[in-house]
This record gives C-alpha cells, sequence and structure tokens, in this order.
C-alpha cells in the first residue's frame, strides 16, 4: 500500500507535466488547427535557456525565470509569424511536416551551438524525502503538483471568465463568426501561441531539475504530451489534462509493476488500447472532422 | 531515342564508377542506393497515396533483421531476400489498417508510436534480435561461382535492385493501382464515388511501401555486414520522409534526387552528423514554405530550358 501511494504521487506529478505541455497542444488546435510536432522542442528550448541564464550567467532565480518566459514568447511568436501563418492554407500535412523539420532544427541546433551532454539543474524543491505513517515521498513532487494545478486553475479560469478567454472560446467555435462579432482573430491566434509557448516554457522549469537538461528530451516529451491530448481528447482542455495523468501514472505503474524494460514503450501501447475503444478520448466529444 | 542514351549513358558511368572510387565512397555510394529503394516506397505511401508514414524504419528494420537472421539459420539470400519484402509488407498492411479511420497528424503520431515500439522490440527481445548490439557476421551472396562478397562486386548487385526498384516504382505508379494511389491522395471521397475501394488501396499503399522498404533491408544487412537497433529509429524514418520531401513527393525523380542529397551531401561537405541534421530539418523547412514540388522542379526548369536551345526532345 505503501508502494502504490508512493508510485502513485510520482506518477501524478509526472502527469500534471504532460498534462500542461498538452493543454497548450489542444489550445492550438482548437484556435487554429495547427498540430506542432516541435511542441516537446518548445520545453527543450526553454530548459537550456534557463540553464543559460540561471547558472551560466548567474542571474538570480526571480528574473531569469522571467526572462526565460519572455524567451519563449518570443519564441512562439516567431513561430506562428515566420512558419505558421504562411503553412497553414497548405493543410494538416504540411504543418506536420514542417514542425518535424522545426523540431530537428531546433534539437540538432542545440547540439551543435551548445553541447550534446546532460546538464544538470539543481532541484527547485527541497528533496529530502518527508516520512508519513510508513509513506516515504519526495516534498519535490507535492510541490511540482500543487504549483502546477494552480497554473491550470488559473489558466481555466482565465479561459472561463476573462474577455480574452471567452474570445478565445469563440475563435475555436467558429473564426468567421468571432470576426463577425468584432473579435480581432489574428491577435486571438498570436496570443494562444504565445500562451502555449509560456505554459511550455513553465512545464520546462519544473521538468528540468526531474528529466535533466539534455537537447533530445523534447521527443519523448512531445510525443507523450501529443499521446496525451489524443487519449484524453483533443478538442477539450480537460482532456489534456485527463490524459496527461493517464500517461503519468500508466508509465510509472506501468514500470514499476510489469517491466522497465519498456517504460517508453507503454504509453504508445495505451494510444493503441484508447484508439481501438474510444477514439475520441476519454472525455473527449465525438467530432467530424479528424 | 535520345531519353535511351541519356539513361545508358548514366548507368555506364554507374558501373564504371567503383573504379574510381576509394573505399568508403564506394560504400557511401552502395549506400544510397539502399536508401534510394526504401525512399521509392516511402513515396507510394506518402507522396502518391498521402498516406504519411514515419515508421517506415520499422519496416526496413524488419527486411534487415529477415535477412539476417535466416542467413544465419543457413538460408539462401535469393530465397530471404523476397521474404525480407513480404514480411516488411504484411507489417506495412497491419500498419496500414489505422490509416483506414485516422490521417495526417493522428497518422503521423500513430506511425511514429509504431516506430518506438518496434524500436524497443529490437533492443528488448535479445533471444531473437541479439538486442541492442544486434546481429553481426552477416554474409553476402554469391551465384554460382560469381561472387558478391567483395564491396566491389556487391555494388553491382545493388546497382541492378536500385535500377529494377526505380522501373518497378515507375511501372506501379502508371498501372491502376498507382492511378488509384493518386486518386485516393488526392481527394479520397471523389476516389470513392468513382468506385476506387479506399480500404483496398490505402492498406495496398502502405503494404507496397513497405515491400520496397524490407527489400531494401534485406539488401542492406549484408552491406553493412551487421545490423543493430540504432539503424532503424525514428530518425531514420524522419531521414526518409526528408528525403522524398527535398527530392520531391509524388514524383519518380523525387526519392533518388533525395537519397543522393541526404547519404552523399553530408560525405561530399565532409560536416558532422548534427550539423548536416540541422541543414536537413531546416531544408524540410523552407521546402515547405517556399518550394512544395521539392527540388525535382529544379530539374524541370532545366529540362524545359535545354530542348529550346538545342531542338525538341520528345
Amino acid at each position: 500500500m505503501a508502494d502504490f501511494i508512493q508510485l502513485l504521487i510520482g506518477g501524478v506529478s509526472m502527469g500534471i507535466l504532460y498534462g500542461v505541455v498538452a493543454i497548450g497542444f489542444v489550445l492550438l488546435w482548437q484556435t487554429s488547427q495547427t498540430i506542432n510536432f516541435a511542441q516537446g522542442e518548445f520545453v527543450m528550448v526553454p530548459m537550456f535557456l534557463m540553464v543559460a541564464l540561471h547558472i551560466v550567467l548567474k542571474i538570480p532565480f526571480w528574473p531569469a525565470f522571467i526572462l526565460m518566459l519572455v524567451g519563449s514568447a518570443i519564441l512562439g511568436y516567431l513561430f506562428e509569424r515566420l512558419m505558421v501563418r504562411k503553412l497553414l492554407p497548405g493543410g494538416v500535412l504540411v504543418i506536420v511536416i514542417a514542425t518535424l523539420g522545426l523540431s530537428g532544427f531546433l534539437r540538432y541546433g542545440i547540439q551543435i551551438a551548445w553541447t550534446p551532454q546532460t546538464l544538470f539543474f539543481p532541484p527547485l524543491f527541497s528533496t529530502e524525502p518527508i516520512r508519513l505513517s510508513g509513506i516515504t515521498f519526495s516534498p519535490e513532487d507535492i510541490w511540482n503538483i500543487v504549483f502546477i494545478s494552480v497554473i491550470i486553475v488559473v489558466l481555466h479560469l482565465c479561459i472561463k471568465r476573462t474577455k480574452l478567454g471567452m474570445a478565445m472560446q469563440a475563435v475555436a467555435q467558429g473564426r468567421e463568426t468571432a470576426e463577425l462579432m468584432g473579435i480581432n482573430v489574428r491577435h486571438i491566434i498570436i496570443l494562444v501561441f504565445v500562451l502555449n509557448s509560456v505554459l511550455a516554457g513553465t512545464a520546462a522549469l519544473f521538468a528540468a531539475p526531474i528529466f535533466f537538461v539534455r537537447y533530445d528530451i523534447g521527443i519523448f516529451l512531445g510525443v507523450k504530451a501529443f499521446v496525451a491530448a489524443i487519449i484524453g481528447g483533443f478538442n477539450q482542455i480537460r482532456g489534456a489534462l485527463v490524459g496527461g495523468l493517464t500517461v503519468g501514472l500508466a508509465e510509472t505503474f506501468a514500470a514499476a509493476y510489469i517491466t522497465t524494460a519498456y517504460r517508453d514503450a507503454f504509453v504508445m501501447i495505451l494510444l493503441f488500447i484508447v484508439l481501438l475503444i474510444k477514439p475520441e478520448g476519454m472525455v473527449g466529444i465525438k467530432e467530424e472532422a479528424y | 531515342m535520345k531519353r535511351w542514351l541519356f539513361w545508358g549513358v548514366v548507368i555506364a558511368i554507374l558501373c564504371a564508377l567503383p573504379r574510381f572510387l576509394g573505399d568508403y565512397t564506394l560504400y557511401v555510394v552502395s549506400l544510397t542506393y539502399v536508401y534510394t529503394i526504401v525512399a521509392i516506397g516511402l513515396n507510394l505511401t506518402l507522396g502518391y497515396a498521402n498516406q504519411v508514414s514515419l515508421c517506415h524504419a520499422s519496416f526496413f528494420g524488419i527486411g534487415a533483421y529477415t535477412m539476417a537472421l535466416l542467413l544465419a539459420q543457413g538460408w539462401s539470400f535469393w530465397l530471404i531476400l523476397p521474404l525480407s519484402g513480404i514480411f516488411g509488407g504484411l507489417f506495412g498492411a497491419v500498419v496500414g489498417f489505422p490509416a483506414l479511420k485516422w490521417k495526417d497528424h493522428y497518422l503521423a503520431l500513430i506511425t511514429i508510436a509504431v516506430n518506438i515500439i518496434t524500436f524497443f522490440v529490437m533492443v528488448q527481445e535479445s533471444w531473437l534480435t541479439g538486442g541492442p548490439t544486434g546481429v553481426s557476421g552477416i554474409s553476402r551472396p554469391s551465384i554460382g561461382s560469381l561472387s558478391f562478397a567483395s564491396d566491389f562486386n556487391y555494388y553491382y548487385l545493388l546497382l541492378v535492385f536500385c535500377i529494377l526498384a526505380i522501373l518497378a516504382s515507375i511501372w506501379i505508379v502508371n498501372s491502376k493501382w498507382g492511378r488509384a494511389f493518386r486518386a485516393i491522395g488526392l481527394n479520397e471521397l471523389a476516389a470513392r464515388g468513382h468506385g476506387i475501394s479506399s480500404f483496398n488501396y490505402k492498406l495496398l499503399a502502405f503494404a507496397v511501401g513497405a515491400f520496397f522498404a524490407g527489400v531494401g533491408g534485406g539488401l542492406f544487412a549484408p552491406l553493412l555486414r551487421y545490423i543493430a537497433p540504432d539503424a532503424f529509429t525514428f530518425f531514420i524514418s524522419l531521414e526518409f520522409l526528408i528525403m522524398i520531401v527535398i527530392g520531391g513527393m509524388g514524383r519518380i525523380e523525387g526519392p533518388i534526387i533525395g537519397a543522393i542529397i541526404v547519404v552523399m551531401g553530408p560525405e561530399v561537405l565532409r560536416m558532422a552528423e548534427a550539423a548536416y541534421l540541422i541543414v536537413y530539418s531546416l531544408m524540410l523547412i523552407l521546402v515547405m514554405l517556399f518550394m512544395r514540388e521539392g527540388l525535382v522542379i529544379v530539374l524541370d526548369r532545366l529540362r524545359k530550358a535545354i530542348p529550346a536551345r538545342v531542338g525538341s526532345r520528345e
């Protein structure tokens, strides 16, 4: 039982990270039908940015974090401005191929420009394990869960309650109608791209001490976030979160109770199972346009 | 007539080439032939039928492992080579099933997942695949007294198979299958309206594309004499994609141009692996942004420009 609870906490802490990255994925898809196969690299690049600012340049933590988020935002803005805007009329496949190219460009760019080695990032919180009636867990996991949950709740409230959030929903439901209602669709779409990369940057901060900082970390993060979005339901923010948690828990428990050898493959098998049984995702809504 | 002359000269040059090449360059050109065969397969699946496959390295790997493992059992190369293609093709048909329901980004993710799973199987199931270190000591074939054991002789075998693959792809593209692939690629609904079974032809597009990759794998294993799972990762699938996108999707010349650039480029430019991967990734973006037809249109323009001066050719 103690083992089970420890794994549960570890799995949720992992899953909620995947969830945040997946939420960005879903937001992009809903508002602009953009599939970003470089999503994992949008987490990897801020990781390196954080190392550069905080560890190499020795800028204090908070200013470094804010600068890193600004960097992420610029990345998201340029992504929309220079690539997506021109590619969207060509259809989804064109975006898929181009973002695969972007992911390679960022990945090998970091490898060449900086290092092919793994960099370490100091833990954000105490890693001294806490013992509570026989259960041992790391405060790092708990803080990750708390902080990311707060971020997700705030994001949710912003989308549901603020004018800007409602404008985003309107664009997601129908671009033309939103335009007729006086919403500046272009601005909203840029906003969503910036929001996505800022979310990814935030995830990077929490992910850096856990996964360590490596140029090829983005592949698995990106694929898992994509899988999370699909198995949760591609058309819902809630779905992305559920999907992320499912992925995190499934891989943690499978590694503990079945075998560690196929740790990263379990998620893929899970993808096939969900696609077979409930293709619209666990909490998703059926829609025609796959 | 002039066209035959042109191709005759090209083949003559390719036949004479090994005499002028060093050991390593000979190997690079041989590898280009193998990759061309696989890229031709991907071009049929993605370029013509518009079905994304990011697991062609899996099909390639299945062909290579079939060859390596059955050769070790003492089977004949000439019997295994078709089997490599058939196993690759059968697996391709299975992978094609999700394509019946999903396309574009869903299919891209599904095929990435397939590639990741097959890679794990290759690494973990060492009783079959030899694990991370793979299979070594793979022998090369012979016909009667003619042995292909030397790099020099094996080059010619690969050249022959590469030419056969190109001819086969021309034949397929112009056959009923090829027209059906293109129809589905252009507009699935309209194709179905014209009585083209999207069920049959989507599976067939995957199976045929994977068959080429399997045969490529079967030729790859004896070329290196050693195979390991690293040669069949998702990143290799991405390289196949880069080849046909840069070369030109849905064109016969596309995979040939692409394989030449992607395999031989780094050797010519003497770049580190990561450096050329940056360049190719960037090219993927640039081609999508500015030249979606691929580099083959440069060839088209040349072809149009030359006869105007020399006199009509076709």
